[in-house]
């Protein structure tokens, strides 16, 4: 018996140690390129290394060279939330109370561009709407493919705590005793979707900073985006000018990112 | 006001945007797309002309494959990280799910400091003596690429499936007499198909319409985007540009749809 024991106890271990190897690996595989970006960034000459010496002269460099790409992105990613919450939160309410099938078609539509490629919806933009000069040149042309882009994200957030929280019952309650609708929505059931305008909010910016398919197709040359001036510096910079400029990139989205865990893990889900 | 039209008028401005920016877009791009010299045949000339057949074959294989590789990882790493607990196993999944906001771009980009010219593994591989690896700007990078890009993804869902499973189940086979490999074959792998379904959906769907990532590798790539891309930008050639991407929605909105039905969670593709 204590050889059977021992035999298992083996097997055990060297399951374990096996699994945990091919985990390190799959995790340097993904966060090998990611520190060495980061090192390139920083780091006078790449191809001698580190020893070369630490520098911020390339990302100094980044900022005159593309300081304007990354005040434009925070402009659009602010706009598209702007437009994705005075749209989408009033409509998740209302897709919520109405149901039926109307409104699971509804849903089921704003959804599509999830799905759809942005190579796809930027040529149906750029098909329909490029010849209108003055606003296929403006911001505001991009700001309106990432709304079509990010929407989904934002009513889907919202309408699922609306789901958690019975906004029907509390809106009839509000409505028997006689608050009009518009106030309801203000006083009752604004509040009450608050966390899933913030999980919707947080989702919509990453996105929306991050968005490269849609934006390459609807940029002009004087409409950039930070990923159009990354993928710009992939193609023509020196590497430790691109590795800067994806170090500027991550140090704006990590914030992002941890918030949003935080916001999951706080609802308990994943 | 009435009730009634209170919800109607919060459902208006996303309907109007809708309407306006997605659905009569996207008609147009349908119009467009039987608009050229072929007509309606345009939306067949991705099976009838040997070279777009040729890509299609490619793009759908490159997919198959990443979706392949990507189950296989995600499922041993997240089957692990679920089931054990050791020091460092909240570093790991954080390492694991850091790349989880990056845009295909900066995904391209990883994949050029692993095995571009310049990249780590030519250095390494020189050092010992052997050939330069360079795999960045071909095929091979674009299924790394989109290996890195789908992993975390996979790995979050196969967790959170994990974490529904009972444990009793296993406990009961075990019991019975089910060595390890069979408690895994019979129990646990069935029980977690719809989340196999629905991650194995998105990373199929992704590999299939992505653009970043190829487009930062190279542009030459024989991949669906990049001939949606050239197509249009190169050639000009608005009709076959728009059917093609009309038939590659389609294509990625069916996948997703099916994988919908399966799990009952909406899934996203990205990238």
């Amino acid at each position: 018996m204590p050889w059977r024991q021992l035999a298992k106890m083996v097997r055990d271990r060297l399951i374990f140690t096996g699994q945990l190897l091919f985990t390190l690996l799959v995790a340097a595989f993904l966060i090998v390129p990611a520190g060495l970006s980061i090192a390139a960034g920083v780091t006078v000459n790449y191809f001698r290394g580190i020893q070369s010496g630490l520098t911020l002269q390339w990302i100094a460099q980044v900022w005159e060279l593309y300081a304007g790409t990354i005040v434009s992105s925070f402009v659009i990613a602010f706009a598209t939330l702007a437009i994705t919450l005075l749209a989408g939160v009033p409509a998740a309410y209302a897709l919520l109370i109405r149901g039926g099938r109307v409104a699971r078609m509804i849903e089921e539509i704003i959804t599509l561009p999830v799905a759809v490629p942005g190579l796809a919806i930027a040529l149906a933009l750029l098909l329909t709407y490029g010849g209108f000069g003055a606003f296929r040149r403006s911001w505001l042309f991009i700001v309106v493919g990432h709304v079509v882009f990010t929407m989904p994200f934002m009513v889907r957030s919202v309408m699922a705590v609306f789901a958690t929280v019975d906004i029907k019952t509390l809106d009839e309650g509000g409505a028997s005793l006689g608050a009009p609708a518009w106030r309801r929505f203000w006083d009752i059931i604004v509040p009450n979707g608050i966390p899933g305008i913030l999980a919707g909010s947080l989702m919509v910016v990453t996105l929306s900073l991050g968005e490269f398919n849609l934006t390459w197709m609807l940029h002009t040359p004087l409409t950039k985006t930070l990923p159009i001036g990354l993928a710009d510096s992939y193609a023509s910079m020196r590497l430790e000018v691109a590795s800067a400029y994806t170090l500027v990139f991550f140090v704006m989205i990590i914030p992002l990112l941890i918030a949003m865990q935080w916001i999951a893990e706080r609802r308990g889900v994943r | 006001m009435s009730h009634r039209g209170f919800v109607w008028l919060c459902l208006l401005p996303l309907v109007v945007l809708t309407a306006a920016f997605f659905l009569m877009p996207m008609a147009r791009l349908l119009v467009t797309g039987a608009d050229g010299p072929r007509g309606i045949a345009e939306y067949l000339a991705i099976l009838t002309e040997a070279r777009y057949r040729a890509t299609l074959v490619n793009t759908v294989l490159l997919a198959a494959a990443t979706t392949l590789a990507t189950m296989i990882v995600a499922t041993v790493v997240g089957l692990f990280l679920q089931r054990r607990r050791f020091a460092g196993r909240s570093l790991l999944i954080a390492v694991l799910t850091f790349p989880l906001a990056f845009p295909g771009v900066v995904v391209g980009f990883m994949i050029i400091l692993l095995g571009g010219r310049q990249g780590l593994l030519g250095e390494l591989s020189t050092r010992l003596g052997g050939n330069k690896i360079v795999f960045a700007y071909s095929i091979y990078g674009l299924f790394f690429g989109y290996l890195y890009f789908s992993i975390p993804r996979v790995i979050l869902t196969i967790m959170a499936a994990a974490q529904k499973l009972d444990p009793g189940l296993e406990e009961a086979a075990r019991s019975l007499g089910a060595g390890p490999w069979a408690v895994q074959r019979d129990v646990v792998l069935p029980a977690l198909t719809p989340a196999f379904v629905a991650s194995g959906a998105i990373a199929f769907a992704t590999a299939m319409g992505a653009f970043g990532t190829a487009f930062t590798l190279a542009t030459n790539i024989d991949v669906l985007p990049m001939l949606i891309y050239t197509e249009f930008t190169l050639a000009g050639n608005l009709a076959t540009s728009a059917a093609l991407s009309v038939g590659l929605g389609i294509v990625t909105w069916l996948i997703l749809a099916v994988a919908r039905s399966f799990s009952g969670n909406a899934v996203a593709a990205a990238g």
